[in-house]
């Protein structure tokens, strides 16, 4: 007779999966469009925040220790709730101009959202693959939404076909580590490894699990989907691409490396400092030719997860602390360029060139401002938040010491300043170009004053955010 | 002789190698991609029946149960974005698959 698992500590996961299909039968059953499962979706995403911030802080083990919650998972969890959210806010108005008006888009948002939860809470192999897949599987469908756009369903082609190659090799990594630890939970694993020490076959096995992890982080040398997926992707779905399902992914690096794998942290960190460097330097130099802002929005998200896993690769709590934070100020700051870029929308539809923004200043001031401001941001330039992220991550590896990755990192941070700072030069100095339709949607408005309230005086308050990714920090590194 | 695991971890190996192989080689067109995936998760369940088998614990093989249902829904999902596209462009020949670079 086996005793029955406490479901106490998923009960948000609960929720959401119920309330994911209450809101697909809404949506059948009432005919409506996506505006309205939109407000369910934003609803649920709050019922289950309230759940999270009311769920005691000790961390708590169940169904046979393949689920942990504990303040990294709810800090991790109320970040992805937040990156969600905005993402089916910021859709609203681009899905009534662009004729992808169905009710299932953000039933399928809070499904992926689901699987980035499970992610985050996955403590074995099982549970990891699951999450990801429920994940991945969703991301698929939204990537080719736009069902009459040949871009977006080539996209979705591109990401199917690379993620499925990414979650087989995740997989056989499993398959190998399983094998040759004899157990899928992973604190069993990292007891097997402590005593036995490292094995190759273990060690081929994490190199199948990272390659499979950078894929969806899209760090390089895994990164040959993201600029067209990003391109193709519909805008909303672009930035719910750059934002939650990267936290939830680092998240699950954070929780693999640190919980199965601390034994062998020299072999792991080679993998990591090298993954970093290939990151920043290619994301750097292969932006300053785009000449489309999704794409160059790519190569930025690649650069910047470069610079999230410095703090990884130093492998000290701080610099864990450090990727919290920059996990937290890059989803923020994405957010809000994609809001800029949903505003540039002519009379016959959103365009997505760079050259369209030229004169930007002279039409519209304020958004111009937001627009030059979050690009500084991601340049780093201080006193924006853009610059904490990168402190915090680069004081922690050279704490490490590891200067040469450090160097590189600031180094290229130098070069990606040069195309953030050319829309800027672009936006200011150039012939103004055919204005937009204004004023911004409502929602839209709202969503990058937030976030740039958030990046503009992030350096006034930054305590609450410093002291919750200590906390987190805390749980996962005991 | 007799058959041990490392005879079924050398099949799923090539097996798994075919895989990738598939993907990465074929010019022919996107459905020969999906058996390509298809085959990788199948070398995966090997592994992890086998390693089951081996070491007398039973989480490999419920992993493997995991492994064929996902595999199911995935190869549903992918097959519908193919659809979706062949509408659009009225070819699934890899080569085709090129209105963005890269």
């Amino acid at each position: 007779m086996t005793n029955v698992p406490d479901f106490l500590p998923a009960l948000p996961e609960i929720l959401m999966a119920a309330g994911a299909m209450a809101l697909l039968m809404w949506g059948v059953f009432r005919q409506c469009d996506a505006r309205e499962t939109g407000i369910g979706a934003i609803g649920l995403f709050v019922l289950v925040g309230a759940l999270l911030l009311i769920e005691p802080n000790e961390a708590v083990q169940t169904f046979g220790g393949m689920f942990v919650v504990d303040s990294f998972t709810k800090f991790m969890k109320l970040l992805i709730l937040i990156a969600a959210a905005a993402a089916i806010i910021m859709s609203f108005g681009f899905i009534r101009h662009e004729k992808m008006n169905r009710f299932e888009f953000p039933v399928l948002i809070v499904l992926a959202t689901l699987g980035m939860f499970m992610m985050v809470s996955a403590n074995g192999l099982i549970a990891l693959y699951m999450g990801l897949e429920l994940q991945s599987l969703a991301l698929y469908v939204i990537a080719a939404f736009h069902r009459e756009n040949a871009r977006s369903t080539e996209a979705g082609l591109k990401y199917f076909v690379l993620g499925a190659l990414a979650s087989g090799m995740l997989l056989y990594g499993a398959s190998l580590v399983y094998g040759f630890t004899g157990s899928v939970q992973f604190t069993a694993i990292s007891g097997v490894l402590t005593a036995e020490g490292p094995n190759i076959g273990v060690i081929f096995g994490i190199v199948f699990i990272l390659a499979g992890l950078a894929f969806k982080i899209s760090a390089v040398p895994f990164h040959m989907w993201t600029p067209d997926v990003y391109e193709g992707a519909p805008t909303p779905v672009t930035a719910f691409f750059g934002g939650a399902p990267k936290v939830a992914a680092m998240a699950l690096i954070l929780r693999v490396l640190f919980g199965a794998f601390p034994a062998l942290e020299d072999q792991w960190q080679q993998i990591i400092v090298f993954v970093s460097i290939a990151s920043m330097v290619l994301g750097a130099f292969a932006a300053i030719a785009q000449t489309n802002i999704k794409r160059l929005m790519a190569y930025s998200s690649i650069s910047h997860m470069g610079f999230a896993l410095v703090g990884l690769a130093a492998g000290t709590p701080e610099g864990v602390r450090g990727v919290l934070i920059y996990l937290v100020i890059y989803v923020v700051m994405n957010v809000g360029v994609f809001c800029c870029i949903l505003a540039m929308r002519r009379k016959e539809g959103y365009v997505e060139s760079i050259s369209d923004l030229s004169g930007l200043s002279t039409n519209q001031p304020m958004l111009a401002f937001l627009f030059a401001m979050l690009m500084f941001s991601l340049a780093g330039v201080p006193p924006l938040a853009g610059f904490f992220g990168k402190f915090y991550v680069f004081m922690a590896a050279i704490e490490a010491g590891l200067y040469p990755l450090a160097v590189i990192g600031v180094l290229s941070s130098v070069i990606g300043a040069f195309y953030y700072l050319r829309i800027v030069k672009i936006m200011y100095f150039d012939e103004a170009a055919e204005p937009f339709v204004q004023p911004l949607p409502g929602e839209l408005a709202a969503v990058l004053g937030v976030c740039s309230v958030f990046t503009l005086l992030f350096f006034v308050y930054p305590a609450p955010l410093i002291l919750g990714a200590q906390t987190a920090v805390g749980a996962l590194l005991p | 002789m007799a058959i041990g695991l490392a005879h079924y971890l050398t099949v799923a190996a090539i097996l798994f190698t075919l895989g990738i192989f598939g993907i990465f080689l074929n010019r022919k067109n996107v459905i020969v991609i999906l058996m390509s995936i298809e085959l990788m998760l199948l070398a995966v369940n090997i592994n992890l029946v086998a390693f089951s088998t081996h070491m007398g614990d039973l989480a490999g093989q419920v992993f493997a149960l995991f492994v064929l249902t996902v595999a199911a829904g995935e190869a549903a999902i992918g097959l519908a974005i193919l659809v979706i596209y062949f509408r659009n462009r009225g070819s699934i020949a890899v080569e085709d698959i090129n209105m963005m670079k890269g």
